[in-house]
C-alpha cells in the first residue's frame, strides 16, 4: 500500500533515517487495505445472497398431503417445488403385474428412488412407498413419483399405454404400474422423490 | 467553521424527525419499558407467545394480519412456536381460500394469516410502525431518539384508555378514549381484566394484555428487528475498526507533508 | 486535460503502449486520480466522495430491490412485505436504500452549503456549479418518485400533492398534470412510470456527476482559502498541491467510514426514524391522511411552497398586476422553483471579487443567517399551516430570496475584505507549519 509511483513529491521526503519505521507504517497499510477487503467483501455478501430462494420459497420446498380421500385405483398430482407429483394408490393386480416383470425386461434397471441407496435394482418394493409399520422391503400400495416424463418432460397420462401404467403423449413414452420405462424414447423410469408418511393419512414431500 | 457546520447538521438531522408532529387533539401516551427497545433489546418469547394468544382470542375476530406469515410463528427470535404447534394453529384457527382448490381450507404455515376485512377493521400487520407515540418537544420528533417511534406505546394506550363513556352518533357507537386523536373511537373495550386465560400464569389485567399484544404487534410488523440490529451493531464495528485504521493511516500518510507546527 | 501542470502517464511496456494508442483509458484513470488537489483542502471537501459512495449504493441497493418490487397498485405494498419479511436480508437491504436517500441530501446539502461559503461557485466554475445543481434536481425528482413505489398513505398523497404543482400552471397546468399521472388521478399508470423513470434517473445523475467532475478537473478545486494554485509550472503547483491519490481519497475515504458508523447505527437501531408512520399503510384514495408531510429533504422547499397564501401582499400585487393568471397556488409554485432557481445563479449574483467567505467579515454572518434559515423552514416545513408557522415560514422564505437577490450584489460592493493569503503554500505552512522538503 505505498504510495503509487509517479509521487516524488511525496517519495523523496520519506528519509533514510526513517527506515526501522518502515515496517510499522508498512503493516498499517496492509491492514487497512486487508479490513477495506473484507469489509467490501462482507458488502457484497447480501447482493449476492438476496437472489437465493427466499423464506416463502423455502416453506414450499416441503409439503404434506392428505391422502386419506384416495381410493384403490385411483391417483392425486399435486404440484410440488412447481413440478406435478402421482400419489398412486395401487390394486393388487397392479402390484402383481409390477411384481412378474423380471429386471432384465427392463430398459432401466435401476430404482431411481432417492429414499433408497443410490444403483438399487428396479424392483416392485424397491419402487413404492411405505406406510408407517410395514415391513421393509415388503411390497407397497402407495407409488409416489415425480410426473416428468425423464425423455423430454412432458406430463405423463395416468391410466393409459401399453403396460397399464402411465403413458407420456409427447414422443410416445410407456410407463408400467410401477413407474418403469417400458418402451419409447424415455431413458429412466419415473424417479421417486423424497418423501416419507408422517402418519397414516399423510405424505410429506421433501 | 466545521464546528458549527457540525452542528447545524446534528440540529438538521434532529429537526428531521419532525415529520410527525402532535396533532392537536392526540392523546396521552405513556413510555411502556419494552424488552426489544434500545441497540440491544430482543423480544421476550414469553410475551410473543402470551401477545399471539391475545391476539388470536380476541383482536382476531375483527382485525386481520394478512402480511404475516404464519411460518414465522415458529421463528427464532419470535414467538418461536415448535413446527407441530405452528402446523396446529394455523390449521385451528384459520380458514383460507385456495385457489388451486377453488375453494376454502384449513390454513397451512406457508399461509400468511388470513386478511379479516367483516368488521371494517384495520389490518394490524403494520400497525405497530403505522403509529407513533411521541412527536415532540415542538414537534422537533427528538423525544423518539431516547423513546423510539412510541407504536407500540400507542397500542398499549388505546387498549388501556377507555374512560366507560359512550355516545351514539348517526346510529354509530363511540367510545370515549384518552388516546385517540380526537377522543372517540368507534372500536368498543375489546380487553376485561381476566378475559385471557394465561397458560403461564402470568398477570392478566387489561394493562399486562395490552402490553403483551403490543409487543406480540411489534414483532408482527418488524420480524426482523433481531437481524437488523445484530447487522447493524456489526456495520458498526466493522466500520469503527476501518475508520480507526483509516485514520492512522491517513495521519502516517499526511506526516511527511505536514511539518512540525512551529509557534 | 488542460489545467494545473502535472506528470501524465507514460506507456512503458509493448501491450501498454497498445492499448494506449487505441483506448486511453489508463491515461484517463491515471489523470483524474493524480489530479493535482490544494494541499489545505479541509474536512468540507470530503463530500464529493461521501455524495459518490451514496449514488453507488443507492444504485446497487435498487438493482437489487427491484429483482423482488412489483410495480402494481394491488402488488406493491406486499411486494415491500414480502422483501421486508422473506427475502435473505431484504430487510437491510430496504432500510439501507431508504436511509440511503437521506444519507445523500444530508451530503449534498452540507456540500452546497460548503460551495456557498467558500465562493466554490465563482469563476471559473460557474459550469461546476450549475450541472451541481442539475443533479441536485435530478436527485430529488428521483427520491420523490421513489418514495411513491411502496404504495403507502403517504407516498399516494405525496404524490398527489407534488403533482398537483403542476396543475397550478396557467392554462396548461391541467393537461400537463393529466399527462404526467396518465389519467385523471394517481393511479397504476402513474406507479408504473415512476417506477421507470426512479430506475433511469440514477444513471442520468451519474453521467452528470461525471461532467461534474470533469469540469472541475479542468478548472482545478476551489480550496478554503479561494486563492488559486499556481500554474507557472509543475514545480511552482506542486508547491501548492499534492496528488489525489493517495492523498485525499485516503483522508476522505476515513470521513466516509466515520460518517458510515453513524449510518449504519440509525438504519440498524431506527430504521424507521426519518419515515412517516402513515407509509407502513396501503395507499387508500379514499382516505387522506391527518397530515402529509414530506421527506425532510423537501421539507425547507415544501415551507417556501407553503409561505405565499393569498393573504400576502406581494402575492395580492402579483395577482393583480397579471389579472388573476398568478394567483396564490401558482406564485407558492413559482417561489418553490424560485429559491433553487436563485440559487443556481448564484455565480453571477455575487458580486465579490474574493471567493472564501473566510476573508469576507461581513459575508459570513449573512451566510449562517441562510444557514440557520434553511434549518428554520425546515422545521416550518413540518408543522401545520397555521400561525405562527406561516408568519415564520414567510419571513424565512423572505430572507432566502434576499440573500441570493439583494444581499449578495450588494455585499461584493460594501464589504471590504481581509487580506488574504499569497499562496496556498502559504496558508498550509500558516496551519501545519514548513514541511520538511530537503533542498533540490
Amino acid at each position: 500500500m505505498r504510495p503509487a509511483s509517479g509521487l516524488e513529491n511525496g517519495e523523496y521526503l520519506v528519509s533514510h533515517a526513517e527506515d526501522h519505521e518502515g515496517t510499522r507504517r508498512d503493516f498499517i497499510y496492509y491492514a487497512t487495505a486487508g479490513v477495506g477487503a473484507v469489509t467490501t467483501g462482507a458488502a457484497v455478501w447480501p447482493l449476492v445472497n438476496q437472489m437465493n430462494p427466499s423464506a416463502d420459497v423455502q416453506a414450499l420446498s416441503s409439503i404434506r398431503v392428505d391422502i386419506s380421500g384416495i381410493e384403490p385405483g385411483t391417483q392425486l398430482t399435486v404440484k410440488w417445488l412447481g413440478k406435478p407429483v402421482f400419489i398412486r394408490r395401487r390394486t393388487q393386480p397392479e402390484i402383481d403385474e409390477a411384481i412378474a416383470v423380471s429386471l432384465d425386461e427392463l430398459p432401466d434397471p435401476d430404482a431411481r428412488n432417492a429414499n433408497i441407496e443410490d444403483g438399487a435394482p428396479a424392483t416392485d418394493p424397491n419402487r413404492g412407498l411405505l406406510p408407517p409399520g410395514a415391513e421393509e422391503g415388503s411390497e407397497s400400495e402407495w407409488l409416489v413419483m415425480m410426473g416428468v416424463c425423464t425423455h423430454l418432460g412432458c406430463v405423463p397420462l395416468g391410466d393409459a399405454g401399453d403396460f397399464g401404467g402411465w403413458f407420456c403423449p409427447c414422443h410416445g413414452s410407456h410407463y408400467d404400474t410401477a413407474g418403469r420405462i417400458r418402451k419409447g424414447p424415455a431413458p429412466e423410469n419415473l424417479p421417486v422423490p423424497v418423501a416419507e408418511f408422517v402418519d397414516e393419512t399423510t405424505i410429506k414431500l421433501g | 467553521m466545521i464546528k458549527t457546520f457540525a452542528i447545524a447538521a446534528v440540529a438538521a438531522l434532529t429537526l428531521s424527525g419532525t415529520n410527525a408532529y402532535a396533532a392537536g387533539a392526540a392523546g396521552e401516551i405513556h413510555d411502556v419499558d419494552f424488552s426489544f427497545e434500545g441497540p440491544f433489546g430482543k423480544f421476550d418469547q414469553n410475551q410473543l407467545q402470551r401477545g399471539l394468544q391475545v391476539y388470536t382470542e380476541v383482536c382476531a375476530s375483527c382485525h386481520g394480519l394478512q402480511y404475516v406469515p404464519l411460518r414465522t410463528l415458529g421463528d427464532e427470535g419470535g414467538p418461536h412456536l415448535p413446527a407441530d404447534q405452528v402446523r396446529a394453529y394455523a390449521e385451528q384457527n384459520f380458514e383460507v381460500f385456495d385457489a388451486e382448490l377453488d375453494d376454502t381450507r384449513p390454513a397451512k404455515p406457508s399461509d400468511n394469516f388470513p386478511a379479516n376485512t367483516g368488521a371494517g377493521a384495520p389490518d394490524l400487520s403494520m400497525m405497530a410502525k403505522a403509529r407513533a407515540g411521541f412527536h415532540g418537544p415542538y414537534g422537533t420528533g427528538m423525544a423518539q431518539l431516547f423513546k423510539g417511534m412510541g407504536g407500540p406505546e400507542y397500542i398499549v394506550a388505546i387498549l388501556d384508555g377507555y374512560t366507560g363513556e359512550e355516545k351514539e352518533e348517526a346510529g354509530t357507537y363511540f367510545y370515549e378514549n384518552t388516546a385517540f386523536p380526537g377522543g372517540w373511537i368507534s372500536m368498543a373495550p375489546p380487553l376485561s381484566d381476566e378475559q385471557v386465560e394465561y397458560a403461564d400464569g402470568h398477570d392478566n389485567s387489561v394493562h399486562h394484555m395490552a402490553e403483551d399484544v403490543s409487543a406480540f404487534l411489534m414483532w408482527a410488523a418488524e420480524p426482523k428487528m433481531m437481524a437488523r440490529k445484530q447487522a447493524g451493531l456489526t456495520g458498526v464495528i466493522i466500520l469503527t475498526i476501518m475508520s480507526v485504521l483509516l485514520y492512522l493511516t491517513n495521519k502516517r500518510l499526511w506526516a511527511r507533508v505536514k511539518g512540525k507546527k512551529s509557534a | 486535460m488542460s489545467g494545473i501542470p502535472h506528470d501524465h502517464y507514460e506507456p512503458k511496456s509493448g501491450i501498454e503502449k497498445w492499448l494506449h494508442s487505441r483506448l486511453p483509458i489508463v491515461g484517463l484513470m491515471y489523470d483524474t486520480l493524480m489530479i493535482p488537489t490544494p494541499k489545505n483542502l479541509n474536512w468540507m471537501w470530503i463530500f464529493g466522495i461521501v455524495l459518490t459512495f451514496c449514488l453507488v449504493m443507492q444504485i446497487v441497493t435498487g438493482i437489487v430491490l427491484v429483482m423482488h418490487y412489483t410495480p402494481h397498485v394491488d402488488l406493491a405494498f406486499a411486494s415491500i412485505e414480502h422483501i421486508m419479511r422473506n427475502v435473505n436480508g431484504g430487510h437491510m437491504i430496504r432500510y439501507l436504500h431508504m436511509n440511503g436517500a437521506s444519507l445523500f441530501f444530508f451530503a449534498v446539502y452540507v456540500h452546497i452549503f460548503r460551495g456557498l461559503y467558500y465562493g466554490s461557485y465563482k469563476a471559473p466554475r460557474e459550469i461546476t456549479w450549475i450541472v451541481g445543481m442539475l443533479i441536485y434536481l435530478m436527485m430529488m425528482g428521483t427520491a420523490f418518485m421513489g418514495y411513491v413505489l411502496p404504495w403507502g398513505q403517504m407516498s399516494f398523497w405525496g404524490a398527489t400533492v407534488i403533482t398537483g404543482l403542476f396543475g397550478a400552471i396557467p392554462f396548461i397546468g391541467e393537461p400537463i398534470q393529466t399527462w404526467l399521472l396518465g389519467g385523471p388521478a394517481v393511479d397504476n399508470a402513474t406507479l408504473n412510470r415512476f417506477f421507470s423513470l426512479h430506475y433511469l434517473l440514477p444513471f442520468v445523475i451519474a453521467a452528470l456527476v461525471a461532467v461534474h467532475i470533469w469540469a472541475f478537473h479542468t478548472t482545478g478545486n476551489n480550496n478554503p482559502t479561494g486563492v488559486d494554485v499556481r500554474r507557472g509550472s509543475k514545480a511552482e503547483a506542486e508547491k501548492d498541491t499534492l496528488p489525489f491519490w493517495p492523498y485525499f481519497v485516503i483522508k476522505d475515504l476515513f470521513a466516509l467510514a466515520v460518517i458510515l458508523v453513524v449510518f449504519f447505527a440509525i438504519v440498524g437501531f431506527m430504521p424507521n426514524y426519518l419515515g412517516h408512520p402513515d407509509n407502513y399503510i396501503e395507499a387508500n384514495p379514499l382516505v387522506t391522511p391527518a397530515h402529509i408531510v414530506p421527506e425532510w429533504y423537501f421539507l425547507p422547499f415544501y415551507a417556501i411552497l407553503r409561505a405565499f397564501t393569498s393573504d400576502v401582499w406581494v402575492v395580492m400585487f402579483a395577482s393583480w398586476i397579471t389579472g388573476g393568471i398568478v394567483d396564490a397556488k401558482f406564485f407558492g409554485v413559482l417561489a418553490m422553483f424560485g429559491a433553487i432557481a436563485v440559487m443556481a445563479l448564484t455565480p453571477w449574483l455575487d458580486t465579490s471579487s474574493v471567493r472564501s467567505g473566510r476573508y469576507r467579515p461581513m459575508f459570513k454572518w449573512w451566510f449562517w443567517l441562510l444557514a440557520l434559515d434553511f434549518v428554520v423552514l425546515m422545521w416550518c416545513g413540518a408543522q401545520p399551516a397555521e400561525p405562527p408557522y406561516s408568519t415564520i415560514s414567510l419571513i424565512g422564505s423572505a430572507y432566502w430570496f434576499m440573500y441570493f437577490l439583494i444581499i449578495l450584489p450588494i455585499l461584493g460592493v460594501i464589504e471590504k475584505p481581509l487580506a488574504q493569503p499569497e499562496t496556498i503554500e502559504a496558508d498550509f505552512e500558516a496551519h501545519y507549519g514548513k514541511s520538511e522538503t530537503p533542498a533540490e
